[in-house]
Parts: structure tokens; C-alpha cells; sequence
């Protein structure tokens, strides 16, 4: 009884065909998650929450709340992932389409929050169509592009622009100027990512300083206001400047390692304004100082650079193209979100993903995330 | 045209898209760097800056108000103290409907329309984040059902804080006066350092001279705050110094014997110790109720107040002026005397009436048929007016004032209470002065009476009473005894301030003047005999009746017909034991007829009550006197 034996010894025929049963599949691949991808959107999760409790006063039904948003939006993301690509590709110009509409019934009949239309009611369902396009859209134009040969022609270029620019002009008049902005860019990136000529891309840039007046003359009251207020924090710091002032400060003050978790003086004792939800960056950076704000965008980059790879690795040009606008779009809710808060961007209302406390663009976010996974994980031996 | 679908180079649309994602990760990299130097600018190379303003954010020094001294009369009397009360106030910004809130509260805590009408004028003053105060004094049962419900009452709390009462309520209130909430003049005037977090200060009397004594230092608090200004924690403490306690020389059963003593009628009492100036006694009637003051006064109350036409906010002892009538008597004989213009048995016949050489009009006497033959004595005795014409005439004017002034007439005397009125002590020049009209011989004659311009407030009284009693010595009325510093230990005690001193010409006539005051209470024609009867100590004093208007000639003077408003003053000056004066008082009721009848009672009542019960009984000096008072005090 010196060695224990198993009890049952497979034929030595059968040793590759389990093996392969066993060792081809993960179970990752299986339930279509990206490991990497999925550990870092989880850390920055629970970072996320321990920051909100921080910054909430330290009342746990807010992480409650968090927590149950988050696991919707896993659910959605995982939900995603495992609808292959190409049903995807499938369904595109028919999710287009009906974004279209939701966006135009917004304008007619959707609910007035905050003086903006951005919702609508569907049964018991608040729904925030602006959300869904911010996928659909860079999703119609790799679509389009993606089917035909890259780079693209002047002439595709042109509808490919005309498919970006009516969402965009569509959701700026509810107005969601932070929106708006998100969903211009995702579909840059795919006319970028797809080719398009940097002269034209110099051309452009050049376009839209010039229409800039144009832009101011077009603003809301409140839009111009942030612009200004950018411009010039100190010129009213106790009206609009009084957000970027006492952020700036809260940044600062936190130094090197923060003044520690739950002891920033500057959210705990409300100098902070909105500080659980787009100013939550300002609260880590005081509890946690650069230490903290380094390991953070580490974190954040992480995600990126595993996105641009995974987007890279993909198999055709719809879903490439796709995958690594969906990524770039990421990247810039983080830079715009830190840039307004560091006081280097003017104050646009978008939060920063899966710390800011608030649901739909939550929800969106992890739905894209859900399709890179999908694009990852039902890549075929062959590419088609 | 071309077809739909041309062929597609996979490998070479990838390179394409490949390369691209390169030039997005070096883009996403830049951006990264620019975030992490932005960071960096704001975390390491400016970290002191914000560090600073991050804590000036959050630390705010607050004052730490003193607690004010207390005040004792001179036995230890509580006459304002601090006590803690209970206020519900109301933080305007956390209410989102204010006339809801004061309806709902209502129903808790006993709201009056003078709360709410008070409440909405300081409402407008302060900042929508500062407390403002809705009722005071909120009894046990109140703040116990308001605490119960508090939850529905955001931005309404109870604060407990150290509220200025005067436990004797109206009793002495001329005197001790009362603190009230700073106005806009006050800010102004105080040291703004000093006065940091208080809120009320000394309005009138004693609360308002010894204001600086009794304020104290406040302290300071480095506390945290939220963003509300809210204080969340108390960083460093430095103590507030309370203001010292003050022992006053009134004694407050004194007090309230001459309050009593003057009952409904409108007058003053002052009493002082001669030997000290030391002030025993200071009434003012009517009286009020300073309580309500401290608070906040609802303008109701405080318009019935200014507008009684008792005048119950007018101090009569300080400010009250009088014509002086026959007290004035032993200070004009004593001017005689000393300046030589009589001699102690110099008599002169009086007929009832006086006439100047060569004129018609009749100055009389208050007796009709006259007092016959009079020297200086009966003349103090018995209040003979003719005596006085004749040696007011003889003195003249000039001399008159001069020799007056020494005792103080037609000046301050000096007591610390703001606003002290001087009297009036008339000359030629002063008339020449005021009214650009020459003197006439006949107005030094009633001036010889303590009539005509004349003026004196009963303080002046009574400490020319006492300088009599000192035979000489005009000390400074004081009403501090003993100042108490609770932070030192040091205690400063009364110094009596000698003004200065009348030296007698010759002592036997200022004696001569005081054995007639004596003979005035004690002597069986004295104006005063009345007091006389019973009492175990001599008593010096003299009567006084001041006319408020003309009698004619030929007319008879009758009370009963006359306007109260219009009769006379009754008033009396005294001091006692005689040979070693403990007190000199002065006594006046405002139209309350004669001197004799109504004044003099309450001087005996007020030193039946000091020597019997206040001072020591055991004090052998005082028994001495009273044995061998002569017969005569019983006529």
C-alpha cells in the first residue's frame, strides 16, 4: 500500500482524442471571455467601487446600486460575446436603421431631463437610444467599408461620412454634446483605421477649426459657459468655474500617495462637486495620489493595448475595424473624462467607464467590450 | 462603372489596418504621456499650492465668544447672571418652504406673531446658511416634543447657549441696565477682534460702562469644515477668558425697599455711603423688566414702553432734573455762613413775605403768617423762605453759584453710567449765555429756594448730602465694589476717589447747619419730625417741595384742586447716624405734594432697613447713637 492506484486507466488509443477534447477548449473559450481583457475590466470595477464608497459618504446602498449595474452590464457583455461576428455583420444595417429612428422619436417624443431629450420610454424601460448608436454606428460604417475593398474611395468615404454625420447632428440637437462628440469619433476611427489618406484626415482637421465659430454660434447657453469656464476657471469660481477649481485642488493636494482611502478632505467634506459621478477621478487622485493615478491609467492602458491586439488578431476587415474603433472609443472616454477633470479639456458631461457611478454608457461600454471578446473567440483555424 | 464587389487583397487590407492600429497605439500613448504630465504638474510640481488651498478650504478659525462677567450686588446677590437656554433656530437654506415650516412648528413649540414678525427681520440679515433664531427660551417640555420630531424638520435644530437674565427682573434696572444684540453702530465702534462670535453686548447702566470689564477675550477654534461651512471637527482650541464678575455697592434689599418705598409713584431714589461714595441705593421708578431685551425686544412691548407717559425707560436718578426747593436750604446757610454774609444768631423777622426795595411783588413764604423771628437753625428747621431771599439777596448771584458749584450743583458728579445729566446751577453769565437776557435781582432770590433755573438730579442730591455729612469731602459716586478676574485671581477693589475737598471756614458752622438738619427729623418743630418718631439713630436731613408753576399773588395753594401732573415734587435729602454717617440719601416723588409727608418716609424706611438688616446690628457705634437720642425726638 506503498502507492495509490488510479482507479481506471484509459486505453493508450484514446490518449489524443481526450486530450484534445480536454486541451483544445478552455473553459474561457468555451463561455467566449478574453481572460486578460476580462481581469482588467474587473479590477477596474473594483476600483471603481471602492472609490464610489469613498466618495458617496460611505453608504453601501450606492455599491448596491453599483454593483447590480455592473452586473448587468457583465451580463450584456457576456451576452455579446457570445453572439458570433458574423451575426453581428448580419444584423448591422438593420440595428442602424432603427438607432436612426429611435434617435428622431427621441426629438419628437422623448422625455425632457435636465433640459436635454435624450430618452424614451418603451413599456417600463427608460431607454437612452443615443447609447445604442454608439456601438451601431462604428458598426454601419466598418460594415460598409469593411465590405468593400480598403482603402476606401472618396465617394464611400463621403457616405461612409453621411452615415456618421446624421447621428452625430441628430443627437448634438437633444443636446448631448459629450455624446454626440463619442459617436463622431468612433466612426473617425473607422474611416481611420480603414485608410483614409492623411492628407485627408489634414484636410479635415483644418475644416473644423475653421467651422468653430460656427460650433459657438450653434451652442446652448451652458455650452458656451463650459467653454469658457475652460478657458478661464477663476473668472467665476463660485458659479461654473467652482467644479474645475476644487477639482484641480482635490488633484493636487492628493501629491504623491494620496491622502488614503476615505480621507480626502476635499470629497469628503462636499468642496467636490458631482464627485460620484463625472468628477470621480478627482476623489481617486486625492486618496491615492500619482502613485495611485500612474497604476490607474497602467490599468486603463492595459485594456487598451489587449483591446488593439485583440482587434488586430481579428480575422476579417468588418470585425477588425470594428473591434479597434470600439477600443479607441474607450480610450478617448478616459482621456476626455481625466482631461476635463485635470482642468486640460472643458467640462463635456462624460463619465469615466466602470468608476463613474450611473448606469446606460456603463452598460454600453461592457457591450463592446462584449463583442471584442466575441471577435476574439470565434476566430476559425482558417480565416475566411 | 464598376462592379460591386472587386476582389479583395485580404493580406494587403490587413497590413493597411494593421499599420494604422500602430500609428492609434502610439497616439493612445502620446495622449497617456500627456495625461501622466498634467498629473504630475498638478501632484508633485504644484502639490504645495493646492495642498493649500485644500486645507484653507477645509480650515476655518471660529471665535469662541466669553462668557460675560456676572454681577453681584454687594452681598452676593445675583443680579445678572447667564443661563443656559434652549433657542430653536432654523437654517434658511435647508427649508424648502418657510411658511410651512413656522405653521408645523407651531403646532409643537408656542410660536408668537412677535417670534415670527422678529425671526423674518433677522431672516434678512443673515446669510441663508447662518442660524437664525425663531424662539428663545423654549421650555424642558418644548424641546423634549421637538426633539422627538425632529426628523421632519430639516434645517431647524435647538442650540443651547448661555443667554444674559436678571434674576431680580425690573428691580435696579437703571442701574444695572441690560445687555441687547449688536447693532450696525455697535460693530463699528467695538474692537472687531474682540467681539469676534459674540453677539450681544451692554446696552445701558452698569452693563453698558463696564462693558470692557465684563466682555472677556474670546478664544479660538481652528475646526474643520465641509463645504456648507459646516463644523465637522475641532482642530485646536485656544480658551476664551471670561469677563470678570463685578460686585456693585448696592445692596439689593435696599434696593428693593426704596423700589417699594416708592410704590406706584413716579420718583428716585439715591443712596450712597458717604464714606466711600459707594452707592447703596439707586432707584428709578417706574421700573421695567430688562429680560426681555436680551433677546430681542418685539416692537409691540417696546413702543408701550417709549410711549407710557410714566416714562419707565427714563432714568430719574441719573438723568431725571429737578428744582432742588428747600433742600438746597443748608447748602445756601452754610454759604452764609462761611462766606460771612450772617452770623449763626443774625436773626431776621419774617412776615410771612418778602419784597425788594422799592418793588410790589411779594416773594412768599410757604407759611402765610410768617415765622416771625428766624436765624439760621429755624430757618433750616422750619424751611423759612424769607430767611433765604434775604441772604440770597445778601450773598448776590456770583456767590451764590460759586459756593453751590463746591458741592456739586450744576455739575457731574461723575458716575460711571453713560449720559449723566448736570443739573443746572445758574449765574449771570450763564443766563447771559443761554438766553442773552441779564439776571434780575429777584430771580437770586428764588434761586435762594432751590426754585427758578435751578436744577439738580437727585445723584447730585445725594451726594451733596453726603459731602455735607463729610463736612466736606466730595467724593466720586461709585457703584463697583469689588472687580473679581476669574482668569488672574486679581480682584480690584472700590478706591473712594476724592473729587475734592470744601475746606470749612470754620468748623462750629457746619456744624451749627447739621445740628439743624438734626433738629429737622429729630426737633419738635422740625418740617420732618414725623420720620423722627421711633428712630434708634439720629438723623440729619431737610425737606424740599418744588413748585412746578406759579401761585398768584393773592392765591391759595391747594393739592386737591390742582392737575396731579402739575403738583409738586416732594423731595428729601438726609443722612444718618449723625456723628458717624453710614448714609446720605436723596429721595423724590414726581408731584407727589410735600417733602415732609410723602419724601421723608421712604428716607426713614430705606435706613431703618440698612441699619436694622444690612449693616451689622453688633456695630456698637451705630447702638451708641441710638441710646442717647435726646427727648425731643418725641414732641
Amino acid at each position: 500500500m506503498s502507492q495509490l492506484q488510479p482507479l481506471w486507466t484509459p486505453h493508450k488509443a484514446l490518449t489524443p482524442t481526450l486530450n484534445a477534447m480536454y486541451d483544445q477548449r478552455t473553459l474561457a473559450q468555451r463561455l467566449h471571455m478574453d481572460i486578460p481583457l476580462l481581469l482588467g475590466l474587473l479590477l477596474l470595477s473594483g476600483i471603481g467601487l471602492a472609490v464610489l464608497y469613498s466618495a458617496d459618504g460611505q453608504d453601501t446602498s450606492i455599491l448596491i446600486r453599483q454593483g447590480i449595474r455592473l452586473a448587468i452590464a457583465f451580463t450584456a457583455m457576456f451576452v455579446l460575446a457570445q453572439v458570433p461576428p458574423r451575426h453581428l455583420s448580419f444584423w448591422t444595417p438593420w440595428l442602424y436603421a432603427i438607432g436612426i429612428v429611435l434617435l428622431i422619436a427621441v426629438l419628437a417624443f422623448g422625455d425632457v431631463a435636465q433640459g436635454a431629450q435624450r430618452w424614451i420610454r418603451i413599456g417600463p424601460l427608460n431607454f437612452q437610444p443615443s447609447e445604442m448608436l454608439k456601438i451601431t454606428v462604428p458598426m454601419m460604417v466598418a460594415y460598409y467599408l469593411g465590405a468593400r475593398t480598403l482603402p476606401p474611395t472618396f465617394m464611400r468615404l463621403l457616405v461612409a461620412g453621411i452615415m456618421v454625420v446624421v447621428p452625430t447632428l441628430l443627437i448634438a440637437r437633444q443636446p448631448d454634446l459629450g455624446t454626440a462628440l463619442l459617436i463622431a469619433c468612433s466612426g473617425a476611427f473607422v474611416l481611420f483605421l480603414g485608410g483614409i489618406s492623411l492628407r485627408l484626415i489634414a484636410a479635415c482637421a483644418i475644416l473644423a477649426s475653421a467651422s468653430a465659430p460656427v460650433m459657438w454660434y450653434l451652442m446652448h447657453g451652458y455650452q458656451r459657459q463650459r467653454v469658457l469656464t475652460f478657458l478661464d476657471p477663476e473668472q467665476d469660481p463660485l458659479g461654473a468655474g467652482y467644479h474645475i477649481i476644487q477639482s484641480k485642488i482635490a488633484i493636487g493636494s492628493g501629491g504623491t500617495y494620496g491622502k488614503g482611502w476615505l480621507n480626502g478632505t476635499q470629497s469628503q467634506l462636499d468642496f467636490l462637486p458631482e464627485r460620484s459621478t463625472d468628477f470621480i477621478f478627482a476623489v481617486f487622485s486625492e486618496e491615492f495620489g500619482l502613485s495611485g493615478v500612474l497604476t490607474l491609467i497602467a490599468i486603463y492602458l492595459a485594456v487598451v493595448f489587449r483591446g488593439l491586439y485583440i482587434a488586430s488578431q481579428a480575422q476579417d476587415s468588418y470585425t477588425r475595424l470594428l473591434a479597434g474603433s470600439l477600443v479607441l472609443t474607450f480610450f478617448v472616454y478616459i482621456f476626455v473624462n481625466i482631461g476635463m477633470v485635470s482642468g486640460i479639456l472643458p467640462v463635456v458631461g462624460l463619465p469615466l467607464p466602470l468608476l463613474s457611478y450611473g448606469g446606460t454608457s456603463l452598460v454600453t461600454v461592457m457591450a463592446a467590450f462584449g463583442i471584442l471578446m466575441s471577435v476574439h473567440t470565434h476566430r476559425r483555424l482558417i480565416s475566411e | 462603372m464598376k462592379p460591386i464587389h472587386t476582389i479583395k487583397d485580404i493580406a494587403a487590407e490587413a497590413r493597411i489596418i494593421r499599420g494604422r492600429m500602430i500609428a492609434a497605439c502610439f497616439g493612445v500613448l502620446l495622449l497617456a504621456g500627456l495625461l501622466v504630465l498634467r498629473m504630475i504638474q498638478l501632484q508633485v510640481v504644484e502639490y504645495e499650492h493646492f495642498s493649500t488651498l485644500s486645507e484653507d478650504n477645509r480650515v476655518k478659525i471660529v471665535a469662541l465668544a466669553p462668557t460675560r462677567g456676572l454681577i453681584y450686588d454687594r452681598n452676593g446677590v445675583q443680579l445678572a447672571q447667564n443661563t443656559p437656554t434652549f433657542t430653536l433656530e432654523v437654517v434658511p437654506e435647508n427649508v424648502e418652504d418657510m411658511d410651512a415650516l413656522l405653521l408645523e412648528l407651531g403646532e409643537l413649540v408656542e410660536i408668537t406673531s412677535e417670534d415670527i414678525e422678529r425671526f423674518r427681520r433677522m431672516l434678512k440679515k443673515k446669510r441663508r446658511f447662518q442660524s437664525v433664531p425663531l424662539r428663545h427660551r423654549l421650555k424642558e417640555e418644548e424641546v423634549a416634543r421637538f426633539s422627538v420630531n425632529r426628523h421632519r424638520f430639516p434645517g431647524v435644530d435647538v442650540q443651547a447657549r448661555l443667554t444674559r437674565s436678571y434674576p431680580l427682573g425690573a428691580s435696579a434696572v437703571h442701574l444695572i441696565g441690560y445687555v441687547a444684540s449688536m447693532n450696525e453702530e455697535d460693530l463699528q465702534r467695538v474692537d472687531a477682534a474682540r467681539y469676534r462670535g459674540t453677539t450681544h453686548i451692554g446696552k445701558t447702566g452698569v452693563e453698558q460702562a463696564y462693558e470692557s470689564v465684563l466682555h472677556g477675550k474670546p478664544g479660538i477654534q481652528r475646526v474643520e469644515t465641509n463645504a456648507q461651512g459646516r463644523i465637522l471637527r475641532v482642530l485646536e482650541r485656544t480658551d476664551p477668558v471670561p469677563g470678570s464678575n463685578i460686585t456693585l455697592t448696592i445692596d439689593a434689599s435696599l434696593q428693593a425697599v426704596a423700589e417699594r418705598a416708592l410704590g406706584l409713584e413716579n420718583g428716585a431714589v439715591v443712596a450712597v455711603d458717604p464714606a466711600t461714595g459707594g452707592v447703596l441705593a439707586f432707584a428709578s421708578t417706574p421700573v421695567y423688566d430688562p429680560n426681555p431685551f436680551v433677546d430681542g425686544i418685539d416692537s409691540k412691548t417696546y413702543r408701550a414702553l417709549l410711549a407710557s407717559p410714566e416714562r419707565p425707560l427714563f432714568n430719574r436718578a441719573l438723568n431725571g432734573q429737578y428744582p432742588p426747593g428747600s433742600t438746597v436750604k443748608p447748602f445756601v446757610g452754610l454759604a452764609g455762613l462761611e462766606l460771612e454774609a450772617v452770623t449763626v444768631d443774625h436773626e431776621i423777622f419774617c412776615p410771612g413775605y418778602f419784597r425788594l426795595p422799592g418793588r410790589e411783588r411779594r416773594y412768599r413764604d410757604w407759611k402765610k403768617w410768617g415765622h416771625g423771628k428766624v436765624d439760621v437753625t429755624r430757618s433750616i428747621v422750619e424751611s423759612c423762605d424769607v430767611y433765604y431771599y434775604t441772604l440770597a439777596r445778601e450773598l448776590g448771584i456770583g456767590r451764590l453759584h460759586d459756593y453751590l458749584s463746591l458741592f456739586g450743583f450744576g455739575r457731574r458728579t461723575g458716575l460711571v453710567l453713560q449720559g449723566e445729566s448736570a443739573g443746572l446751577m445758574p449765574s449771570a453769565e450763564w443766563k447771559r449765555k443761554a438766553k442773552g437776557q441779564a439776571w434780575f435781582p429777584g430771580e437770586t432770590l428764588i434761586t435762594g429756594i432751590g426754585q427758578g433755573f435751578m436744577l439738580a438730579t437727585p445723584l447730585q442730591l445725594a451726594m451733596a448730602a453726603a459731602t455735607l455729612s463729610t463736612r466736606g469731602v466730595r467724593l466720586r459716586p461709585q457703584v463697583v465694589l469689588r472687580r473679581d478676574d476669574p482668569a488672574t485671581q486679581e480682584t480690584v477693589e472700590l478706591v473712594p476717589e476724592t473729587l475734592e475737598t470744601i475746606a470749612p471756614r470754620l468748623e462750629a458752622n457746619w456744624q451749627t447747619i447739621i445740628n439743624a438738619m438734626t433738629d429737622v427729623v429729630h426737633g419738635p418743630r422740625g418740617t420732618a419730625r414725623r420720620i423722627g418718631v421711633g428712630a434708634t439713630y439720629r438723623i440729619a436731613g431737610k425737606t424740599g417741595t418744588a413748585q412746578l408753576f406759579g401761585i398768584a399773588q393773592n392765591e391759595e395753594y391747594d393739592a386737591e384742586k390742582v392737575d396731579k401732573k402739575l403738583r409738586d415734587h416732594a423731595l428729601f435729602i438726609a443722612f444718618a447716624p449723625v456723628d458717624n454717617p453710614r448714609i446720605a440719601l436723596a429721595v423724590l416723588v414726581e408731584n407727589g405734594g410735600g417733602g415732609s409727608k410723602v419724601a421723608a418716609p421712604i428716607a426713614r424706611k430705606m435706613m431703618d432697613h440698612y441699619f436694622q438688616q444690612v449693616l451689622d446690628t453688633a456695630d456698637e457705634q451705630l447702638i451708641l447713637t441710638a441710646t442717647e437720642l435726646p427727648a425731643a425726638a418725641n414732641p
